[in-house]
């Protein structure tokens, strides 16, 4: 993940201009009322893409598919009282990938005609062929049969694009002030919204028509007291979610309290921002004044909006297999499990380390029908009671490892980028006993509570992390007695999940996400979920992160 | 063809204009032809072109502003975007920080533009990345590499007579080479206006001789260290000093959340907050690292003092700001020049008796913004110097480290060199905090 995906929200500016630095922004900026208006029919989407596999074929490839995709965006920008931008940006066109000469190709254009499309297939076949006289190993595809002609949307209930802005501009409005209420000395607001409208064809068969959403409010709070000079911040606990403007509608049942005491609660399918902005402002307020903590050996309960981020960072990115095999070792670096220390079979984690890899939960933002390049998706096992058995991985990856088939976990961010190996959703399966976050807390001598993702780094192998959050509470024998500051864990990926001592059932189950986890050079961005519920993790190295300058 | 003349820029501006029914109107037409080629397990892995010119037109009712973008140029196109940006505007509500545009502008001449780099083909591309694997190769060693190069140009006109043009070249180029068996990885960057002074072998020659020698890492226990950050370990997208300088936001100041907060309110402009040798300033006109003479807004970039023997002497205040507070405005500037003497890395290695080499700092977070505290890792090289010499390498470390702190540690200032468009010298600090240790190479 990149910096820049926790947006600075207080450094954002009010123009437009920087707009495209903004993952998925760099579309056209239109009316707000042309995200409704229909796209091309599915019928001329297929004329389309015949006369791109057409046009390859004949200039020569032996494999070609198409993406033809409509990238709707918009986003709402507040703080305190007011409104600082709103834009919704719109992008249309098409991408041809084509293996000539046994070396991939592509190639993308904006003029999505009969007559664009084959142009661009044949510069694919130009660009591969060019290519091939410097590559020394030809792809290898693992077989994939057509589908015919299928369509996949996204179970949503109310698209977001349907919602006027009026609406988004109050429900912001009313957080901030909620948060302001409750002592807040600034506030940023931000709800972005992105339906992805993609076309597939092959010439495996398949013509995939795919409708995605994708949903993510969120809010920083800052809270100052000039006397002191001290200033603290709390972010939001939501989480962008595969879902559309229903996660904006609380609902009782899905509110999860942290354990007594804590003062937390965390969102499972729907999201209570008022409630959460007037939370944070108490707790940003009361981090002022909390104990420093002091350096040394904790357990840690870990809330899912927390834990979902170390998932992410320490067995999401390391079990990339492009990552494994060094194709991003200029830029993101590789990974300690190689397919020899695999073979080694060495623990990853402790026997209650159970994790899977999926792009079908619904609600998460990784559930599409099928992946970029036409596989359906599914969900396999990366990590079995603490063992690696499995890698993420796509078409022609899935020969290196002995293996005949994707993962389907293929994806690019727009129709002009080259679509290739993301993570899928990465998600810690939670215990299959019934066990409460307060039952969880009841057995920790001397432990903190962390609740919220915050501050996160990790070397370019994904041994070595140092991680934050958003709030902390000191467990003592047994029982919450306040808050915390200063805190952070550094930790060694293994010795990490070996230390897992377990977690709460699947009622404390959610999700957490993120929005533009950036790899690859031109850097992509792509969004992903990371399901788990509470759990501890036992004698970690806390520090203290205090520190005075004159 | 995505780089338009000031003329031709201009004329497609004029006539946005005068589509315009607006109180405010502005435009900004911006093009690029990029290239790019990415190599990786010593074999190409994709090669690109792109070419886009953007145009976006911004208009005014009263406070209501709204915007819109096109990329084709005709009258009909512009007319529609201009149409777009009037009925957004319309739909907006009142910006209480609200500032008319800016009148006619006075610009420095830009020097920011090469043809050399501009005239690059996709030939040239495939050669750098075949010399450089081509090296790493007949070492037994592995490359993966980036480059990428472009010519861009900027144009803005708006209804209140201000008229802006320039044009830019650049080229960034980065290689790792890594030892087969992964116990060695090095690392080379480099960025460029004019390709002329580019040497794909040579920057690759170091990647491999860090990786070389830096097979078979030693443990050295965290703790507090004198080491020498080369500049690629200070400057990056999430660079130290990157990050030191997007601090001086005057408004943040002023409201209490930034290190440059004063207790009781206000900030501390004018206090002297580093060490006396550090100067930081901003000069679009600097011959080895030029930037741009206007921006976004249409302010016009001069030479700016930051930070002038280790007293803040300017921070960031858009227009909005500068008025509220009575200041003037600040231009976003895009470079900064961190003054330094005439000592080469080498020259600072042998004057230290025992200290750390620092190729490369990674994957840096802010852990704390009241203290600008920062953690990250070293990646790509790291090496134990002792007695002047570099004795062996060592295994990376995590630091935990604020730029304020570190700008107060300074031991030796080096000859600064371009990186990411910035002038940045290696810099010698005693007590560098490395809080453990990683068994990445």
């Amino acid at each position: 993940m990149k910096r820049r995906d926790f947006v600075g929200l207080t450094g954002l500016a009010t123009g437009a201009l920087w707009l495209p630095s903004i993952p998925g922004f760099s579309g056209t900026l239109v009316d707000p009322a042309q995200l409704l208006e229909q796209g091309v029919d599915v019928a001329v989407k297929k004329r389309l893409a015949d006369a791109a596999l057409n046009a390859a074929k004949a200039a020569g490839a032996t494999y070609t598919d198409v993406r033809i995709g409509r990238y709707l965006n918009q986003g709402v920008f507040t703080r305190e009282k007011q409104v600082q931008n709103i834009a919704s940006t719109e992008s249309y066109g098409a991408g041809i990938r084509v293996i000539a000469n046994g070396t991939w190709g592509f190639a993308a254009t904006n003029i999505v005609t009969e007559a664009g499309l084959a142009k661009a297939a044949q510069l694919a076949v130009e660009i591969a062929k060019a290519n091939s006289k410097v590559q020394k190993e030809k792809v290898q595809l693992a077989p994939q049969k057509g589908y015919g002609e299928v369509s996949w949307k996204a179970p949503i209930k109310q698209n977001a694009f349907e919602v006027p802005i009026k609406d988004k501009v109050d429900l912001l409005l009313a957080a901030n002030a909620k948060a302001l209420e409750n002592g807040a000395s600034f506030v940023n607001s931000v709800l972005f919204q992105v339906n992805e409208q993609k076309y597939f064809a092959s010439t495996d068969g398949s013509y995939i028509d795919q409708d995605i959403h994708r949903i993510y409010p969120t809010f920083g709070v800052t809270v100052v007291d000039r006397a002191s000079g001290k200033f603290r911040s709390r972010q939001s606990l939501s989480s962008p979610m595969g879902l559309g403007y229903e996660y904006l509608t609380p609902k009782a049942e899905d509110k999860v309290a942290g354990p007594a005491g804590s003062d937390v609660i965390g969102y499972k399918y729907s999201y209570d921002m008022l409630e959460d902005a007037a939370r944070a402002a108490k707790q940003a307020k009361e981090k002022l004044t909390a104990k420093s903590v002091t350096p040394g050996k904790y357990d840690l309960v870990l809330d899912p909006h927390h834990l979902g981020l170390t998932i992410h960072e320490s067995v999401g990115h390391p079990l990339e297999l492009d990552r494994v095999l060094g194709y991003e070792a200029n830029y993101a670096g590789t990974s300690f499990a190689t397919l020899e220390w695999k073979a080694k079979g060495q623990p990853y984690g402790s026997k209650q380390v159970n994790i899977v890899a999926d792009k079908l939960q619904p609600g998460s933002l990784g559930a599409v029908g099928y992946d970029d390049e036409g596989v359906k998706t599914k969900e396999w096992n990366l990590i079995e009671q603490g063992k690696l058995v499995n890698y993420e991985k796509i078409r022609d990856q899935a020969h290196i490892v002995g293996q005949t088939e994707s993962d389907g976990c293929c994806y690019a961010q727009s129709w002009s980028d080259v679509q290739f190996q993301r993570m899928p959703n990465v998600s810690l399966k939670p215990s299959a006993t019934k066990m409460s976050v307060d039952d969880l807390v009841k057995g920790v001598d001397k432990g903190i509570y962390i609740a919220g993702n915050g501050s996160f780094s990790i070397d370019q192998q994904r041994y070595n992390s140092q991680f934050g959050g958003q709030v902390f509470y000191a467990i003592e024998k047994g029982k919450i007695t306040g808050m915390l500051e200063d805190v952070a864990y550094q930790t060694n990926t293994l010795e990490f999940w070996n230390s897992c001592a377990g977690s709460c059932d699947q009622s404390d189950y959610r999700f957490a996400g993120f929005f533009n986890d950036g790899k690859g050079q031109p850097s992509q961005s792509s969004a992903v979920s990371h399901g788990s519920a509470t759990t501890r993790f036992n004698a970690v190295n806390v520090i203290n992160t205090a520190r005075k300058i004159s | 063809m995505a780089i338009l003349s000031k003329d031709e820029a201009q004329a497609i501006l004029k006539k946005v204009l005068s589509f315009s029914t607006a109180d405010e109107c502005q435009a900004n037409l911006n093009g690029r032809t990029v290239g790019n080629i990415r190599y990786a397990r010593n074999n190409v892995s994709t090669a690109g072109l792109s070419d886009n010119i953007s145009m976006v037109v911004e208009s005014r009712f009263g406070k209501r502003s709204g915007v819109a973008t096109c990329n084709q140029f005709d009258d009909a196109t512009l007319r529609r975007c201009v149409q777009r940006a009037e009925e957004i505007a319309r739909l907006a509500p009142e910006d209480p920080e609200y500032m008319p545009l800016l009148g006619p502008q006075q610009y420095l001449t830009p020097v920011s533009y090469a043809a050399s780099t501009a005239a690059i083909k996709p030939d040239f591309r495939a050669q750098v990345a075949a010399d450089s694997i081509g090296l790493a190769v007949s070492k037994q060693l592995t490359a993966a590499g980036y480059l990428e190069d472009g010519a861009y140009f900027q144009a803005m006109r708006n209804s209140k007579g201000l008229e802006a043009y320039q044009q830019s070249t650049g080229l960034d180029f980065s290689v790792t080479v890594r030892t087969p068996d992964g116990t060695g990885s090095g690392y080379a960057v480099a960025d460029f206006t004019d390709v002329s002074k580019f040497n794909a072998k040579a920057l690759t020659q170091i990647a491999v001789d860090k990786a070389a020698g830096s097979r078979n890492a030693k443990a050295l226990e965290p703790g507090k260290y004198t080491v020498i950050l080369e500049p690629a370990a200070l400057v990056s997208d999430e660079g130290l000093l990157n990050n030191l300088i997007y601090s001086f936001g005057a408004r943040e100041a002023d409201e209490g959340r930034s290190f440059l907060s004063k207790k009781g309110g206000g900030n501390r402009k004018g206090e002297k907050l580093f060490d006396s040798r550090i100067s930081i300033y901003s000069d679009p006109l600097n011959a080895q690292a030029p930037s741009s003479v206007f921006d976004g807004e249409g302010l016009p970039v001069k030479r700016m003092n930051w930070v002038e023997k280790g007293v803040v002497k300017n921070l960031y205040y858009s227009r909005y700001w500068a008025q509220k507070s009575g200041a003037e405005p600040t231009a976003f500037s895009g470079n900064f020049i961190m003054e330094g003497g005439t000592q080469s890395v080498q020259d600072l290695i042998k004057s230290t008796d025992r200290g750390i080499l620092v190729t490369r700092l990674w994957y840096i977070r802010d852990v704390d913004p009241q203290t600008l505290l920062f953690t990250g890792l070293t990646r790509d090289g790291t090496f134990y110097i002792e007695n002047g010499k570099i004795k062996h390498p060592v295994k990376n470390f995590r630091f935990n480290e604020s730029p304020v702190i570190m700008l107060n540690n300074i031991e030796a200032i080096g000859r600064p060199q371009r990186l990411g468009g910035n002038l940045v010298p290696p810099l010698k600090i005693r007590d560098f905090t490395f809080t453990s240790l990683s068994d990445a190479v």
